[in-house]
């Protein structure tokens, strides 16, 4: 097949996603559209793990703690000064932080920018460590962060969380942040760079070896990382108007890994379908917390249920099925038609005769 | 600060030190063998607390015979754990058993949720583990001498495992070299699975021990202190038994004493684990009685 056509493929694939989504965002329920929104939130989030563990096989636990930082950025910096005052009732507001508000896609910058700048220092001592020290280490910075957040009454309101947060994370914006991510990672990893990333993952003294300076492509995988996470947070809080330390707990980051392992460390489709996948799972799977009705008997509210399920995938995907649903490959066109669906009688054209069928 | 007061947070600084220790020492065994961080360590903590509560209020045993008995099971359930979710991994990337680690650690908890329901539990404490002790001006719960005894017992004990039995020589060797230990006829299964046994039940003692000094129970109990003993035994050097429980007393100290010193840190109460965690991890990452490790290409 030629590029060419693919590209008309992908761009039509684009089109036709954007003309759904607005359909959706014009017909749906605010409930129904609030899982989308957080569908490609979580988009953003996976991918971001994902560069930092899948791509460049460092096992970051700490991305809570970015997303934090993102979050409460773009919310003081969105909210008004009378929100502020509304919100900071057990201590005034900082005042070189009463009187700014700037737009939200700037915001969102800043907030990408500044978990960024804590990504790029955290990685300077964290990354000399590797796999397990590596793990616990920026677990270790994100509780830093979380109980910083929680301290620091008068920037960030303490465990009283700031609430009514302006509702600016649309279905437009948070798709668009989405199609962003995914199409920076895709170029990402076909470009030099990404190969270098990989080269890491794999063998880093042969990386080494080979010219690529094994540090810096360690801190700048970890800060880009860190600059997503950073995004997502600040979308996540505008999307659910109301944030607290609490919230950015190592149950969040395990939400995200989860999502990661299920599509595949290494994928970005996989991230993606992933994404959606448990978004909506978890949604769909709320009655498992309420009172359940078995037709023979009755079980009582027993919340938490859900939570079993989601870590019992978990395990049962990295025990079973450790590639996840894509492992490290990508969609694409080809692979499509080398599938042979069956409204295509014959091999694909353009192949050698069709023998790259189903392995 | 007078004496006595110093004294006072000493005390406390040293029966908290031995808890953090005796859930340490369950850590380090656990790398020692398979360099895995077993997230879930924590988890089987709360597990040990909860069974012995469970033997006392339903099942009406006397506390001793509830604390035998929680244990024993919490022991098992550890060597099913490594059973289930640790062998079939062992061939694979780190990350792979990483994950699972975490897995088991999430699934443990949130059965917990479900079985045990989320409202904290009140504590039994028995009679014995809660009577005033004074000695001048320092007084404290009989439950806070108890803890470092049975840390030193336990330790004691432990000690002479692992360098007087066979049993402790096979671990040894396993923890120096798996594969060098196979080809000597060493049942490494048996050897880890024992491993997983053991450093259960020490997280089973300091649950039992903690829920007594501490008297309320929830499914989440275990992951702070869960976090916080591997710090310990990460600063101790993880893999030396020595170290864990160095590192316990150390962290039991800093944390209590410093709260002491500068009570307006309070909030910042959790962090300095992990303050002291990446301090130490940057100057000597092998910790402070860890041995050298060389990598090999």
């Amino acid at each position: 097949m030629k590029p060419k056509r693919t590209h008309l493929y992908s761009l039509a694939a684009a089109v036709a996603f954007a003309v759904l989504l607005g359909v959706a965002d014009a017909t749906l329920d605010a409930f129904s559209l609030r899982v989308l929104d957080l569908c490609a939130i979580y988009i953003v989030l996976a991918l971001s793990l994902n560069l930092v563990n899948g791509f460049t096989g460092l096992f970051s636990l700490g991305h809570a703690g970015f997303m934090a930082v993102g979050a409460y950025t773009c919310a003081l910096l969105t909210m008004t000064p009378e929100q502020k005052e509304m919100n900071f009732f057990l201590e005034p507001i900082a005042p070189w932080l009463a009187h700014v508000t700037i737009p939200f896609i700037p915001a969102l910058v800043v907030a990408g920018l500044v978990a960024a700048a804590l990504g790029f220092v955290i990685a300077a001592p964290a990354l000399r460590l590797r796999d397990d020290y590596l793990a616990i280490a920026t677990l270790g910075f994100a509780e830093i962060i979380r109980v910083v957040l929680t301290n620091a009454q008068s920037i960030t309101n303490g465990a009283l969380g700031l609430k009514g947060l302006p509702k600016f994370a649309g279905t437009w914006e948070v798709w668009g942040c989405a199609a962003l991510s995914v199409a920076f990672m895709v170029l990402l990893t076909r470009s030099a760079y990404g190969r270098a990333l990989k080269a890491v993952r794999d063998d880093e003294i042969a990386a080494g070896a080979m010219g690529v300076n094994v540090f810096r492509t360690k801190v700048v995988s970890f800060t880009v990382s860190s600059f997503m996470a950073g995004v997502g947070g600040a979308l996540l809080g505008h999307l659910l108007t109301t944030i607290d330390p609490k919230m950015f707990t190592f149950m969040l980051t395990f939400n995200i890994l989860l999502v990661v392992v299920l599509g595949g460390m290494a994928s970005i489709t996989g991230s993606v379908i992933a994404s959606i996948g448990v978004t909506i799972l978890m949604e769909a799977l709320r009655f498992l917390d309420g009172p359940l009705d078995l037709g023979v008997f009755q079980l009582e509210a027993r919340p938490g249920l859900r939570m079993v399920v989601f870590s019992a995938l978990l395990m049962a995907v990295v025990l079973f099925r450790q590639r996840g649903l894509m492992g490290s490959r990508e969609f694409s066109w080809e692979m499509l038609s080398r599938a042979r669906l069956p409204w295509r009688k014959g091999g694909p054209a353009g192949t050698d005769g069709g023998t790259h069928g189903v392995a | 600060m007078t004496l006595a007061l110093f004294l006072q947070h000493l005390a406390n600084a040293l029966s908290l030190g031995s808890l953090y220790a005796l859930i340490a020492i369950g850590y380090t065994m656990v790398y020692g063998i398979l360099r895995l961080i077993n997230f879930a360590h924590g988890d089987v903590f709360m597990l040990g607390a909860y069974l012995a509560f469970y033997a006392v209020a339903t099942f009406l045993l006397p506390w001793w015979a509830a604390f035998l008995l929680a244990i024993l099971v919490t022991a098992l359930f550890g060597v099913v754990l490594e059973r289930v979710a640790y062998r079939p991994l062992r061939d694979s990337p780190r990350i792979s058993v990483m994950i699972s680690a975490i897995g088991a650690s999430f699934l443990i908890e949130n059965v917990g949720i479900v079985v045990f329901g989320g409202r904290p539990k009140g504590v039994q404490v028995p009679d014995v583990m809660n009577v005033r002790l004074g000695l001048g001006g320092v007084s404290v719960m009989s439950v806070s001498v108890v803890i470092p005894v049975l840390t030193f017992a336990v330790l004691a004990i432990l000690l002479w495992v692992v360098h007087r039995t066979k049993t402790g020589m096979a671990m040894r060797a396993v923890s120096t070299d798996l594969d060098a230990a196979r080809l000597q006829a060493i049942d490494v299964n048996r050897i880890i699975s024992f491993t997983f046994g053991a450093g259960s039940l020490l997280a089973a003692v300091g649950g039992i021990m903690w829920s007594y000094k501490y008297p309320q129970l929830n499914p989440l109990m275990g992951t702070m202190p869960g976090l916080k003993c591997f710090i310990a035994a990460v600063i101790g050097g993880i893999g030396s038994i020595w170290g864990a429980v160095l590192g316990g007393f150390l962290l039991g100290g800093i944390e209590l004493l410093t709260l002491a010193f500068l009570p307006t840190l309070t909030g910042y109460r959790d962090a300095f684990a992990f303050v002291l965690l990446i301090v130490v991890l940057l100057v000597k990452p092998s910790g402070l009685l860890g041995g050298r490790h060389v990598e090999k290409v």
